[in-house]
């Protein structure tokens, strides 16, 4: 099985893909699940107050992600000139948006923000994503995109402020 | 750098929190899971061809038989018959 597509060169040429971004993918991954990255949430199990080992951390960002890499590869062959990159961002951004109802608030960066403005802030401001292709890609108009990108950039500033 | 600008990298910075690390192995289940969806979309789509010929193949196979495009003779009028 699979001997297809690693003659054809699927593979390695994944296997690099994956290698260079999988670690701004699982960020952003996470930045959306807003999952606490160090330190077991209170009353999980044993009390481990120790940093949570990275194959446990993030459950919800790790499995976006595999299931977004898994696409991109299936999707490999008709990418084209497309960026992968782009193609599997897009997916972990669709796939956060179907089941963010199911997930937990999270105790994360972007706790406070709900699922909309967390997905409109990290494409934005994070990602650097045009407002035009934020919006098509979310199923919004720009405008919609823009206010709701200034309404999360105020949430977010708004304690900063407090503390300075 | 316009106030907005200034507002954004603001939060840039406090979306820049350290990195979680990327577990081993990722690359290979992602594409072990990719494959089996390749997999599995080939299947449904030889099984789509599949039934889509069949049921293109009965149909011609009864429409040769019954001609269903011949208009069946009238049997309401009589016969014509005595001329």
């Amino acid at each position: 099985m699979g001997a297809v597509d690693r003659r054809s060169g699927r593979d390695p040429e994944f296997e690099a893909f994956v290698a260079g971004a999988a670690g701004r993918l699982l960020h952003v991954a996470v930045l959306l699940t807003a999952e606490p990255l160090y330190g077991a949430p209170a009353g999980a199990s044993g009390g481990a107050s120790g940093p949570t080992p990275a194959s446990t951390a993030a459950p919800a960002a790790r499995r976006i992600l595999a299931g977004a890499l898994a696409r991109t590869y299936a999707h490999w062959e008709r990418l084209r000139g497309d960026d992968p990159y782009d193609h599997t961002r897009q997916e972990l951004c669709a796939a956060y948006a179907r089941t963010a109802r199911r997930l937990p608030p999270g105790t994360g960066v972007l706790a406070r923000l709900g699922p909309l403005e967390r997905l409109v802030l990290v494409m934005r401001v994070y990602e650097g994503v045009a407002e035009e292709v934020t919006a098509a890609q979310l199923g919004l108009t720009p405008e919609r995109v823009e206010a709701v990108c200034n309404r999360a950039v105020a949430t977010m500033r708004a304690p900063a402020q407090e503390a300075a | 750098m316009s106030p907005f600008d200034r507002k954004e990298a603001q939060v840039r910075a406090l979306l820049e929190g350290p990195h979680p690390a990327v577990p081993a192995g990722l690359a290979a289940a992602a594409a072990a899971h990719g494959r089996r969806m390749l997999r599995r979309r080939r299947a449904l789509r030889r099984f789509g061809w599949t039934v889509l010929c069949a049921a293109a193949l009965a149909f011609a196979v009864w429409a040769a038989l019954t001609h269903p495009w011949v208009t069946p003779p009238a049997d309401v009028s009589p016969p014509l018959e005595g001329w």
